[in-house]
């Protein structure tokens, strides 16, 4: 496929109710799909002659922690042939066990353990699922956004034990996040209240 | 009578000269040869991702520069790429060709390291010594423009921090007129070097297809013969008024990557030569007041540059809620910025996509059936820094 609008149209075609929004910015394509559907979507969009997206750049989540449907998961594809990109995503919740895409790109076996690592997300029959850049015995899952920025806990080496030991975060002085937007346009009863206005209008 | 044999499983680092920082490879072997590889990463993990979403856009930029310590600067520039394309502003000309520059030094600077410690871990010491002279004067390039040697926080959204001092240009030139002669003299060493042809040629052989299977990018993907290379298919700033070729290799062996990256320091070398000859004066940074902070004589004279000046270095500037993913050419690959803005003056989400990540998770499969005194050969064909694998 040449351009974006052909492929997008192409995609829409193959894959109708499968999926659920495409949309087309900053010269790639975003699609918006479902869970149940997403390994037929990958696969199409692996093989398909007119598509060709033969390379899995990356997988991520989106922490929205306020949403119903907490996580969206991301995944970037690359077609070398057609020189596009592609960003493909669907939400989930908290707990639920999402496939795993190693049989058909065994490049996401480390993505998806970062994932897991991360986020917590677990992935149906992924081969090896261990936790990959945390250390060995870590709990939580230190990019959900309510985990604090300082961690949860601390190593050093006790002298009197003489080995390295775990123990909380103990800080001097609390991270300070100012609140730097500026009280006259910025704070948010402020703009609600605008936001409000501009609807009563 | 039977006897009982058992693998031997063997650490590999997370303290080894040849391991290339702080990697902890599990080899389980047969005798010699190598049945299994499991590389445990994450001990120089930081929580870069974590850190940036505490932080305004213009000091994230410095954590960029600690993922790929040997070629900072571009990363930076995917970082910036990402965010001017959200905030949709233009990049002085000027700019976009000093940036290029220090991505083609940044790119030499990391070849040279790869190359003579690739030479280095299978037995050769002097081309080190000579590549490390080299990576000085390079360095020295970035400290006269940056302030500091490593960690530049030279780019900006928007362009550069700040033009290049006076003589600069010309002293670039001048090294752009001797650095061939280095590349030919380790060159002279290397590749036609008998013994380094033997630890390389033919060791961790990659298809095409296991290239794009695997996610590989950069010189690993067109060692394999794959004519891939961001600068050339989705050009950024002005590398497509710029003529350069791209070095493709054959067999998709050790060695061949290894010539591959001597080719592209060639052409790194003819790329910064042309943004010299075409750069002429003009601004260095964005134009908008918003987004670039304004001069020190600025601030002196105008009240609004002043209240820029504050609003900028307390709150930063904004960025209109919107998501992008940008990948630049890093030296070991594509190197990619997933970014997601949410109208506030700091990211949401800002996934790091590094190019040494998906390389080093092939580590089982270019391994398997090669001998242990091969490890070494391909952990350094590779190419493999832990700032951007453990982030």
């Amino acid at each position: 496929m040449k351009s974006l609008e052909d492929l997008e149209k192409k995609i829409n075609s193959e894959l109708t109710t499968k999926i659920n929004n495409s949309e087309i910015k900053h010269n790639q394509i975003y699609l918006e799909t479902d869970k149940d559907d997403f390994l037929d979507v990958v696969l199409l969009l692996k093989t398909n002659l007119d598509t060709k997206f033969q390379q899995l750049i990356d997988i991520t989540v989106v922490d929205y922690p306020e949403n119903n449907q907490r996580f969206q998961v991301v995944y970037l594809f690359l077609s070398h042939e057609f020189n596009q990109r592609l960003v493909l995503k669907y939400s989930i919740s908290e707990n639920e066990v999402i496939p795993s895409l190693t049989s058909i790109f065994p490049a996401a076996n480390w993505m998806e353990r970062e994932v897991f690592d991360m986020y917590g997300v677990n992935f149906k029959n992924h081969p090896d699922l261990r936790r990959i850049l945390t250390d060995y015995g870590f709990e939580g899952h230190p990019l959900r956004k309510d985990f604090p920025l300082t961690g949860h806990s601390e190593v050093r080496y006790s002298e009197d034990q003489k080995k390295v030991i775990s123990e909380p975060v103990k800080l001097e002085q609390n991270y300070r996040n100012f609140d730097y937007e500026s009280p006259w346009e910025g704070t948010k009863y402020i703009k609600e209240e605008i936001e409000n206005n501009d609807k009563k209008n | 009578m039977t006897k009982k044999i058992k693998n031997l499983n063997l650490n590999f680092g997370p303290q080894h000269p040849a391991a290339h920082g702080v990697l902890r490879l599990i080899l389980e072997l047969d005798g010699e040869v190598v049945e299994k590889a499991d590389p445990h990463i994450g001990l120089l993990h930081r929580g870069t991702e974590k850190l940036i979403e505490n932080k305004t856009y213009m000091q994230a930029v410095p954590y960029f520069d600690r993922l790929d310590y040997v070629a900072p600067m571009n990363q930076e520039h995917a970082f910036a790429l990402a965010v001017e394309k959200i905030l949709k502003i233009d990049v002085p000309i000027r700019a976009q060709y000093i940036r290029v520059i220090f991505c083609e030094i940044g790119r030499i600077l990391s070849h040279i390291l790869n190359v003579t410690t690739q030479a280095l871990d299978v037995g050769a010491l002097t081309p080190s010594l000579w590549g490390f002279e080299e990576r000085e004067t390079l360095m020295t390039f970035y400290e006269r423009a940056s302030g500091s040697r490593l960690h530049a926080n030279y780019f900006r959204a928007g362009g550069v921090h700040q033009d290049l001092p006076k003589g600069l240009e010309e002293d670039i030139s001048n090294f752009c007129e001797t650095f061939p002669k280095v590349i030919n003299d380790l060159e002279s060493l290397l590749t036609d070097n008998r013994i380094f042809k033997q630890r390389n040629v033919d060791i961790g052989i990659v298809s095409k297809q296991d290239a794009l299977d695997y996610s590989f990018s950069g010189v690993m993907i067109r060692g394999s013969g794959v004519p891939w290379d961001l600068r050339k298919s989705q050009p950024y700033d002005c590398y497509e008024d710029l003529d350069f070729k791209i070095p493709v290799g054959k067999n998709g062996d050790c060695y061949d990557r290894y010539l591959c990256r001597i080719e592209e320091m060639k052409e790194s070398i003819s790329i910064i030569k042309q943004c010299l000859s075409k750069m002429e004066k003009g601004p260095v940074k964005s134009l908008d007041g918003k987004i670039s902070p304004p001069s020190k004589k600025d601030i002196k004279q105008s009240m609004e540059a002043l209240i820029h000046h504050f609003k900028l270095f307390t709150e930063g500037y904004r960025v209109p809620k919107d998501e992008i993913y940008t990948a630049v050419e890093a030296p070991k690959g594509e190197f990619g910025v997933y970014l997601i803005s949410d109208g506030s003056s700091k990211p949401y989400k800002c996934k790091i996509r590094a190019p040494g990540f998906s390389h080093l998770q092939s580590m089982d499969y270019l391994i398997k059936g090669h001998m242990l005194a091969d490890v070494p050969a391909v952990l350094g064909s590779l190419d493999i820094v832990f700032g951007e694998v453990d982030r």
